[in-house]
């Protein structure tokens, strides 16, 4: 088992957050780890990335070989297409669809989803508006986290237990609020892979 | 799981360091943030704190060695530059407590504006160098650094990259050391570099080149795996070898290998696989310094493969997919880049003083012609960038007001300094200095946001410190002002610009403001003491 991910989004969006409950649930499900991030310069609102590698082997390089990421996971629209030439043919495109527009020639949005819907797995979602609407405006990358927990190869639960892990200092509501956010991504996948079977 | 610079942090803490000394640089702040953090280092009470540059700290870290005491001092590559006279002599005084310098790289230039490979400056200076492949070599190679520092009596570089400093991977944490008491050391003039006794530790360094060789032949660290298929031998240096096994995932690799993680270079080890193989691939991250002494300035022995003949790009870091080209592996096309997507490139953050600064700055110039603005390393060099273009130069530390100066004295006037509080007292100072003494026609905006913030806020040097510099530098008092960035006051800051910039001397604007990722974080720990007293 090996899982390739790229995390990307606008320096500042915190992708970290997801890296490391991913990390910690890789931790406990006994794979090997290497996650490759972005200090310095760029995390002042320009691009940024992560490479996130587990495995059930040693892992050698801490940057994924072009073309064999399993998956990019991203917190922003058009910075989930920039990595596309690292995504295996198979691979899923994950995204929450809400833009941070800090450039003046920032792209019709409509644009943006046809290039994301071209990619045959993918899924975009409003997690901005649906954290908010559930009242944690905070917790859309536990959603987008969420809609991505079906492909990760870890347990649900395992991925569960790493939020409460990483959020214990917040306190029980904290926690809650983002097991739910999560529950909402995940359910929302399931969805669309009910809906692509049948169709 | 540990960044690299983190495990670095921890193995100089288990190899009994007294203390650490840094000046802030991507990507090797986190070594001493992770030191400052360390409860374990708490507890043992050992030194940590940044200093005003990197020759501060490099010399901090020499007279701890002197006093017995184990020590760690880093840097990125280009503060190594800063460093280097107290860097190339300390081979010459030698080290008494285990001084070991890590310089952090920065191929493909991710953060800094050169990517020098500090393996040269190892071997300058002629100490052995140590290269770590994985985050564990990184913990485990401190510990054996500081342990050949003192057994040999020589400071010891580690180099390492950016993605080795910034990723991260478990790491399996050894039982500690204790710490060295204070001992002197035992040749009593062996730390007095006069010329005669500089020639007599001169002698005793070249004598033991042959150790440090000896060591590298034998080290763990520097391994020589065979293969069947002797048509190709593959040379690797630090992180490279990942690069190439992940090339094979079942780890068949055909050919012989030599893994070098430690020099001066293993010239046995490297014999072995020249003579048993028709060709050498070397892959390096940085530039080609194992390439080019192999392949000799006539390259009449074998083909020797590597970033010198077009094997692999001369330029920029290594992949796993650059690596797998020159193995002559071929990549299926994968989906180009959407044309619609558009740069991103970093900016001042949304409340950034700067931005404010630099605003009036443009505007208090228009009445002169262009390309007067002598910039810096910082945040702030960011105002190169639209909207703002509002900067002509950013060097290196401490640049912006001794070129300034150069302009000026060739009678380009008036011309304008940008620097940041912390780089001002890394390396401006003396500039400034030079600047009052030769009346040069300058004027120097010191941008104060208290904080060393490119690198993620850490404590400057300058803090409250500024105009009590310049005026001890000699500026005028009446040329001095401190101002608030803000446009509530645009009316009262054009007027001081306009009049100091047209002034013909030195002038010091401090535009003060702090910076707004400090004061955010600032806030967010009183809310959360609040919230602490709240609930008991």
């Amino acid at each position: 088992m090996k899982r390739d991910i790229i995390l990307s989004g606008v320096g500042g969006q915190g992708i970290l957050s997801i890296a490391n409950v991913i990390g910690l649930a890789a931790i406990e499900a006994g794979l090997h780890i290497k996650q490759a991030e972005v200090h310095g310069m760029s995390q002042r609102g320009g691009d940024v990335q992560s490479n996130l590698r587990i495995s059930d082997r040693e892992i050698a390089s801490d940057l994924i070989p072009k073309g064999q990421c399993d998956m990019i996971l991203s917190v922003e629209p058009m910075e989930s297409l920039r990595y596309l030439p690292m995504l295996a043919p198979e691979g899923w495109l994950i995204t929450n669809n809400k833009p941070f527009v800090n450039i003046p020639d920032y792209p019709e949005m409509e644009d943006v989803m046809k290039e994301i819907e071209s990619i045959p797995n993918n899924i975009a979602i409003d997690a901005d508006r649906l954290a908010k609407e559930m009242g944690s405006a905070r917790s859309a990358n536990m959603i987008v986290l969420g809609a991505a927990s079906p492909y990760l190869g870890i347990e649900i639960k395992v991925l569960e237990n790493a939020i409460k892990k990483l959020f214990k200092s917040k306190g029980e509501n904290v926690i809650n609020l983002n097991l739910k956010a999560f529950g909402m991504g995940k359910h929302i996948a399931e969805k669309k892979a009910d809906e692509t079977v049948s169709s | 799981m540990l960044l690299g610079d983190e495990a670095i942090a921890q193995g100089a803490i288990d190899a009994g360091i007294s203390g650490a000394y840094a000046y802030p640089g991507t990507p090797s702040t986190e070594i001493m943030e992770y030191i400052m953090n360390s409860n374990d280092a708490k507890d043992k009470h050992i030194r940590t704190g940044w200093s005003a540059n990197e020759k501060t700290a490099m010399e901090a870290a020499l007279g701890m060695s002197y006093a017995g005491k184990r020590v760690l001092v880093s840097m990125k590559h280009v503060g190594l530059n800063v460093a280097a006279d107290a860097f190339i002599n300390s081979a010459i005084t030698g080290a008494n407590g285990g001084l070991v310098i890590l310089a952090a790289d920065d191929p493909s230039m991710h953060s800094s504006q050169n990517e020098q490979d500090s393996r040269f400056y190892g071997r300058f200076a002629m100490i052995p160098i140590l290269e770590p492949s994985s985050q564990q070599e990184a913990y485990d190679m401190m510990i054996y650094a500081f342990d050949i520092s003192e057994k040999f009596e020589i400071p010891v570089l580690i180099r390492i990259a950016t993605r080795l400093a910034h990723s991260r991977a478990g790491v399996e944490q050894h039982t500690s050391r204790e710490q060295n008491e204070i001992r002197l050391p035992s040749e009593p003039k062996q730390f007095i570099l006069l010329p005669a006794n500089a020639r007599r530790r001169y002698k005793l360094l070249l004598r033991n080149q042959a150790m440090f060789e000896e060591a590298s032949e034998k080290s763990s660290f520097n391994v020589y795996f065979d293969g069947s298929d002797k048509s190709l031998g593959i040379i690797t240096c630090g992180i490279a070898y990942n690069y190439l096994l992940e090339n094979f995932p079942d780890r068949d690799i055909p050919n012989p290998i030599l893994k070098i993680d430690q020099y001066p270079i293993p010239r046995n080890l490297v014999e072995k696989i020249y003579y048993s193989c028709d060709e050498l691939l070397i892959l390096e991250d940085g530039y080609p310094l194992v390439e080019e002494l192999l392949k000799g300035f006539l390259a009449t022995g074998k083909k020797i493969k590597g970033r010198l003949d077009g094997t692999l790009p001369r330029d920029g870091e290594l992949t796993p997919n650059i690596v797998g080209k020159a193995l002559g592996k071929e990549f299926e096309e994968t989906r180009p880049i959407p044309e619609i997507v558009k740069g991103r490139p970093p900016q001042l953050c949304k409340g950034c003083p700067h931005i404010y600064t630099y605003e009036a700055l443009n505007d208090s110039l228009l009445e002169y012609t262009r390309g007067r603005v002598f910039s810096d390393i910082g945040c702030y060099t960011l105002g190169a960038l639209e909207p703002f273009e509002a900067i002509n130069t950013c060097v290196d530390m401490g640049a912006s007001i001794t070129m300034a100066k150069g302009a000026a004295d060739a009678g380009f006037t008036p011309a304008v300094s940008v620097i940041g509080d912390s780089t001002f007292t890394h390396s401006g100072m003396t500039g400034l200095l030079d600047a009052v003494n030769d009346n040069s026609s300058i004027t120097v905006f010191i941008l104060d946001n208290a904080t060393t913030a490119m690198t993620g806020g850490q404590k400057s040097s300058a803090y409250g410190k500024i105009e009590d510099i310049c005026m001890a530098l000699g500026v005028g008092k009446d040329h001095i002002h401190v101002i608030d960035p803000l446009p509530k006051h645009h009316d009262v800051n054009m007027e001081i610009f306009k009049k100091e910039i047209a002034y013909e001397g030195v002038s010091v604007i401090i535009p003060r403001r702090e910076c707004i990722q400090t004061v955010a974080r600032r806030l967010k720990m009183a809310k959360k003491i609040k919230e602490v007293h709240a609930t008991k």
